[in-house]
């Protein structure tokens, strides 16, 4: 869909202006929000510290909302729980809200625009495999899917599995592997699902 | 309500829309329409229940067609116009073209006093519900069993809250379904797992 909603917006601006509802700044913040604090990169933060650091681990599955909290990234009031769905060798979750499009924006960034799609809240709960054969992810059949429908005030996030490669990294190039799509549950990051990354860049 | 948005399981959509298509935003208007949902929320003017059924209450033509801040940008300008801070006309007068609204509310309903004891592990099913408001039980589960494998703290019980009407909190549990339960014979395998409000439950013997 691109339908160009400019007048539209500056139709909403002007008359709630007017009424003294809505401020420059409130639009300045805003914009600050979705450009510099809701970043994928608070999730990927929270994930390679996980897969290093077993008692975080721990925390961030038994409560990920106040695990996020600690390391920095609240959540909005309405993002009552954040559920950590965490990926193996064997499983792969994958989140979706087929009543709307919910997710845990301020961890892993804004929704993107084909998880908006109708396309893929229709059919990722009823053909999973295929919608992500789609997306480039080509599970084999031993590989089991969970699906995540969020369809109350709590979110989820994906724990995504590591790299076998990638043991003695460094946080940051370890936080520097982990996608919006892998937290999703949309991508994996270890071959044959994505290239090996190098490790002279990544290794500690 | 049993409305177009209810899209779980719905049959004859072409493939996602993946590559060259992630971004959140298209356009600089969306960050703004963005921005006014979430200040006017802010300001009181509804919750995250009455925004989301506005939405749901688009005219089921528009809401396909519309992108998604065009569906945030309706809901808004449609709870400002029924809160009385501003009218139809003058925000028509504003775009200098008719702008298309939601339609009105239907009621909304609120808790059941004695809800269940259910716990994780324990087998459940969907009550077989049909209300003409806001509700957040998904279509493609009424009437279905499944087991429980998670258990959230109250949380607003959207039936009433969608409707500015007072009802106990609810605990949500999410629900471990099997696809080939929800669709016999007609899904690919998987484990669905949907959040359930309390009350939309009862517990399996």
């Amino acid at each position: 869909m691109s339908t160009d909603l400019s007048a539209h917006a500056d139709a909403l601006q002007a008359v709630l202006s007017a009424k003294g509802l809505l401020q420059p700044a409130d639009l300045e913040d805003f914009h600050h929000k979705v450009t510099e604090d809701w970043l994928p990169r608070n999730g990927a933060r929270l994930c390679a510290r996980a897969w290093v650091d077993p008692t975080f681990k721990a925390e961030l599955l038994k409560d990920g909302r106040a695990a996020a909290a600690n390391m920095g990234f609240p959540m909005p009031e309405h993002h009552r729980s954040l559920v950590v769905l965490e990926n193996t060798a064997e499983l792969q979750n994958v989140i979706c809200c087929t009543l709307c499009s919910c997710t845990a924006f301020s961890i892993i960034g804004m929704a993107p625009g084909w998880y908006k799609d109708l396309e893929y809240r229709a059919r990722i709960v009823r053909e999973a495999r295929t919608v992500l054969g789609e997306m480039g992810l080509h599970l084999p059949e031993a590989m089991r899917i969970r699906v995540w429908d969020t369809t109350t005030d709590t979110r989820y996030m994906v724990l995504p599995y590591r790299p076998p490669h990638t043991q003695g990294w460094t946080t940051e190039a370890l936080e520097a592997l982990i996608t919006k799509e892998s937290m999703i549950g949309v991508a994996r990051l270890e071959p044959p699902y994505a290239a090996a990354p190098a490790t002279s860049t990544g290794a500690a | 309500m049993d409305g177009v948005h209810d899209l779980g399981g719905r049959q004859g959509f072409g493939p996602v829309q993946f590559h060259g298509h992630t971004d959140p935003f298209h356009g600089e208007a969306d960050i703004r329409i963005a921005a006014m949902w979430v200040r006017m929320g802010r300001h009181g003017l509804y919750n995250m229940d009455e925004y989301r059924h506005a939405i749901e209450r688009m005219e089921p033509r528009h809401y396909m067609v519309a992108s998604y801040y065009e569906r945030t940008f309706t809901a808004v300008a449609s709870l400002c116009v029924e809160r009385g801070v501003f009218s139809a006309g003058e925000l028509s007068a504003a775009a200098g073209f008719a702008v298309q609204l939601s339609r009105p509310s239907r009621e909304g309903r609120v808790g059941e006093a004695n809800l269940p004891d259910i716990d994780v592990g324990d087998r459940v099913r969907v009550k077989e519900d049909f209300v003409p408001g806001h509700i957040r039980m998904p279509g493609y589960i009424r009437g279905k069993e499944g087991v429980v494998v998670g258990m959230s703290p109250v949380y607003p019980y959207p039936d009433a809250h969608g409707h500015g009407l007072e009802s106990p909190w609810q605990r949500t549990f999410d629900v471990r379904f099997s696809s080939r339960h929800l669709w016999p014979d007609s899904a690919e395998e998987s484990e669905v797992h949907v959040g359930v409000f309390h009350g939309y439950l009862v517990k399996v013997a």
